[in-house]
């Protein structure tokens, strides 16, 4: 962990919309993938910019490239990249829902985030956008019918009988069997990217750190990044070690509860009951560390600050439980008969949806930013299990746990200055005018303000719990202009109908806990 | 003093239903590490429901309101026929081919129940427990069958006098294989690990849950009193058909006072164990993926045509 990672390739590339294709079409085929999209209102022109990204090999950096397309706003026309990337058409209606483009050729130009009851042309992060209108439910938002002799219709949600997010699914089955499984989601729309803009990036981290709540800390790290990146401050390596730290006790924490669920979903609820107690255990470590249950306030752009290391002991003993835990689970025949082969997401099928994280890791597919990103040299590579079902979800999450909990420990062993943390300004920090908060953060800050109205863009990646967390700011006269959030649920929501397909109605709650994704991070 | 069985069985089962359901959980609740809400919690919970507003779904009809009640009546009868406490006299009204007719009915007035709702879920948990249904029913009739051809009667009464009478009949082939046929029916019956969690929240893994969704208020007080009370009732038959000890029989009599309540506390106390072991059973066991259930109640019914078998090849001729 000494060698500094290699700095990225970037590289911004403006191309007119008739580019837009090939260009696309250029960098996917060069194995980048689309990671993040993003439109921006310029008053007369509507910027949207394309962020590829390719991940780190051995003696090629990782490389971050731009495209950025300038449409009038009053014909806002794109071409649509749908037919070369799945992901893509995605994010071409969310562009549409929420800034008005027209992704032209898109083959299927339908609402996503906006249900019916939002107006017709009333496009919320238009800077004109003013007030919502009053809702009805007059627009179209069917969803498809599935027709056919003894196909019937199960809606379930978006209120259900647990403690669960809001999310309504459509199933068409016959008997048991799902024929066809819609997800609606966008029950919580809260306008968080409308939030971010005009505030400073102190106020920043705080709404960033809100965004999904079980993944605070990876939300704040990939948005002090994006903006640091943005105003060009690289922070000491103690601060990105402090960074690891932080996001690999959310990991646990996480991961942990995450066996206890799965098992609980099967009617284990003994490993529930362990792996409830072992959250709590890691919960309160997180309180003696960072002085918040959720790892809060410990970071921001230009500075980490640690109350305690954790005890390295602790944590071996919190994880060889878990790994006990997972053993007890996967020793009982009947867990692992429903584990086993239910719902197999393929490699290929994870691949052209853009999964990421566990979810793509039991697909076999090998993508994981702590090393396709690097901010810090880690030792080892991604875990990665091949079979693609549940069984193999839950695999990954315990192998992940063990790493992450040896990860921690090392950096424990290696000594990581809290002082050094401390020193990073977190008093600087607090307040609005020296926003990047380190003292270089803080003489950048005033460069950037100096510079005017100029906006200064930059991008934040980080490996949370569910997956590469991607951030992208846009910073003028030292305030947000524009943030874009993307959460790694928004690429893998698609793929729990994929792998559902052939599945039982009575595996679902399972198979969903498997894919376990945010449907606040999903929906901003 | 006889008639007194009559009144005090069903009397005993709907006091102590309820406990003996907090039992299994409060025995669950500590084996998992848990400190449990206490044997007193099923009462509590019916108390609050008790005391709640009545809410009816619009669109149900009575088939939805009369539901609740003919359960809790189905199974506080069985709890008059079945020998708990003491041989009824009113088992000459029914055999065991009775009591199950008598629990199906209350099945079966559930599971139209969920269908009034008019809900996917309602619907779902009734398709589900009729396919539960229809392969407990025969397993429980090929048990019983096996255990009534030695004693040559389905008379309840009949077959727990003759193994009071002999203790020993009970090692025979033909009833163990009956018992275990009847354990994995009296799981499947009353809801329980590996067929179906009565703890889940998750409504589409739900079978019986998911017939009562709808329910509020005092009509699901009813519901889940009766579901504590078959669990109660089915484990007391389980019992009493294998081991009738302490049982206030007539073959001394009219029972005593004191032979009642000896014959109470033996029931109670075989039940709690019963209980007891029901729930640290289902410490270890998760629930079996729908389509394996079948499996399951597929085997319990080879275990009862294996008992009958037995009962045909190994029964002593007694003339």
């Amino acid at each position: 962990m000494s060698t500094p990672p290699e700095a990225a390739d970037r590289r911004a590339l403006e191309v007119s919309p008739g580019q837009l294709g090939t260009a696309a079409a250029g960098l996917l085929d060069q194995g980048h993938r689309l990671a993040l999209a993003a439109a921006h209102d310029e008053g007369e022109t509507l910027r949207v910019v394309y962020l590829f990204l390719a991940g780190a090999r051995p003696d090629v950096p990782e490389m971050r490239t731009e495209l950025s397309v300038q449409v009038p706003a009053a014909a806002p026309h794109l071409p649509s990249l749908a037919g070369a990337s799945f992901p893509a058409g995605r994010f071409e209606r969310e562009m549409h829902d929420l800034f008005g483009l027209i992704p032209d050729g898109h083959p299927l130009p339908r609402r996503l985030v906006r249900h019916a009851h939002w107006p017709a042309g009333w496009y919320p992060m238009r800077r004109d956008a003013g007030p919502p209108p009053p809702f009805s439910a007059a627009e179209p938002y069917p969803f498809l019918t599935v027709t056919g002799p003894g196909v019937f219709e199960i809606p379930v949600g978006p209120v259900h009988a647990g403690l669960i997010e809001p999310g309504h699914f459509r199933f068409s089955v016959v008997g048991e069997s799902i024929v066809k499984l819609k997800a609606r989601l966008w029950f919580v729309h809260r306008g968080v990217e409308k939030l971010f803009e005009g505030i400073d990036p102190v106020r920043g981290t705080e709404l960033a750190e809100r965004i999904s709540g079980d993944t605070s800390t990876g939300h704040a790290v990939a948005f002090a990044r994006a903006v640091e990146d943005a105003l060009g401050v690289r922070p000491p390596a103690e601060v990105d070690r402090a960074r690891v730290l932080l996001v690999e006790l959310e990991r646990i924490y996480n991961h942990v509860a995450d066996l206890g669920a799965l098992a609980n979903d099967v009617g284990f609820g003994i490993a529930n009951a362990h792996a409830q107690r072992l959250r709590e255990q890691a919960l309160r470590l997180n309180a003696r560390v960072t002085g918040h249950r959720l790892l809060r306030g410990a970071t921001g752009p230009g500075w980490a600050r640690l109350l305690a290391l954790p005890d390295p002991v602790e944590l071996g003993r919190l994880a060889a439980e878990a790994g006990e835990l997972a053993e007890i689970c996967l020793r009982n025949s009947i867990v692992r008969d429903r584990f086993a082969g239910t719902a197999v997401l393929g490699t290929q099928q994870a691949g052209e949806l853009g999964c990421l994280g566990p979810v793509a890791r039991a697909s076999g597919v090998r993508g994981d930013a702590r090393w396709d990103h690097p901010s810090v040299a880690l030792p080892g590579g991604p875990v990665v299990h091949s079979g693609g079902d549940v069984l193999a979800r839950f695999l990954v999450r315990r192998d992940e746990l063990a790493f992450s909990a040896e990860l921690v420990a090392g950096l424990c062993r290696d000594g990581l200055p809290l002082a050094a943390g401390a020193a990073l300004g977190r008093a600087a920090g607090t307040t609005a005018g020296a926003a990047a908060g380190a003292a270089a953060g803080a003489a950048a800050g005033a460069a950037a303000g100096a510079e005017g109205a100029q906006p200064r863009a930059g991008v934040g990646i980080v490996e949370g719990w569910r997956g590469t967390i991607v951030h992208r700011v846009e910073l003028a006269d030292g305030l947000l202009r524009r943030v874009k959030v993307v959460d790694p649920s928004w690429f893998n929501w698609p793929a729990l109908p994929v792998a559902l397909s052939g599945a039982i109605v009575p595996d679902f709650p399972l198979v969903n806990k498997s894919f376990n994704l945010s449907y606040a991070g999903n929906d901003l | 003093m006889i008639a007194l069985v009559a009144l005090l069985q069903p009397l005993a089962v709907a006091l102590g239903a309820p406990l003996v359901l907090g039992l299994t959980r409060q025995v669950r609740a500590r084996l998992e590490g848990r400190v449990g809400a206490g044997v007193g919690q099923p009462w509590r919970d019916l108390r609050k429901l008790a005391g709640k507003q009545r809410v009816r779904p619009t669109g149900t009809t009575v088939v939805f309101l009369a539901a609740p009640v003919l359960l809790v009546g189905t199974t506080l009868a069985a709890a008059v026929i079945i020998p708990l406490v003491g041989v009824s006299p009113l088992d000459r009204a029914g055999d065991l081919f009775a009591v199950v007719g008598l629990l199906l009915t209350g099945t079966v007035a559930l599971t139209l129940a969920g269908l009034d709702t008019g809900t996917a879920f309602g619907g779902m948990g009734a398709s589900r427990e009729v396919t539960i249904a229809a392969l407990v029913e025969p397993s429980i009739l090929m048990a019983v069958y096996a255990l009534s051809l030695p004693v040559h009667s389905t008379s309840l009464a009949a077959i727990v006098t003759a193994v009071s009478a002999d203790p020993g009949r009970v090692a025979t082939p033909a009833a163990v294989l009956a018992a275990v046929a009847l354990g994995v029916v009296v799981l499947a019956e009353t809801g329980r690990l590996p067929v179906d969690n009565p703890a889940t929240h998750l409504e589409l893994t739900m079978v019986h849950e998911a017939m009562v969704l709808e329910y509020a208020g005092p009509p699901l007080a009813l519901l889940e009193w009766a579901a504590a009370m078959r669990l109660t009732v089915l484990l007391g038959l389980l019992a009493n058909l294998f081991l009738p000890v302490g049982l206030a029989t007539a073959v001394t009599g009219a029972p005593s006072v004191a032979a009642l309540l000896v014959g109470l506390a033996a029931v109670a106390a075989k039940v709690s164990v019963l209980a007891v072991v029901l729930a640290a059973g289902e410490v270890a066991l998760a629930k079996l993926r729908l389509f394996r259930v079948p499996e399951l109640l597929a085997g319990s019914f080879v275990l009862g045509m294996l008992a009958v078998t037995a009962s045909y090849f190994l029964i002593t001729p007694t003339g």
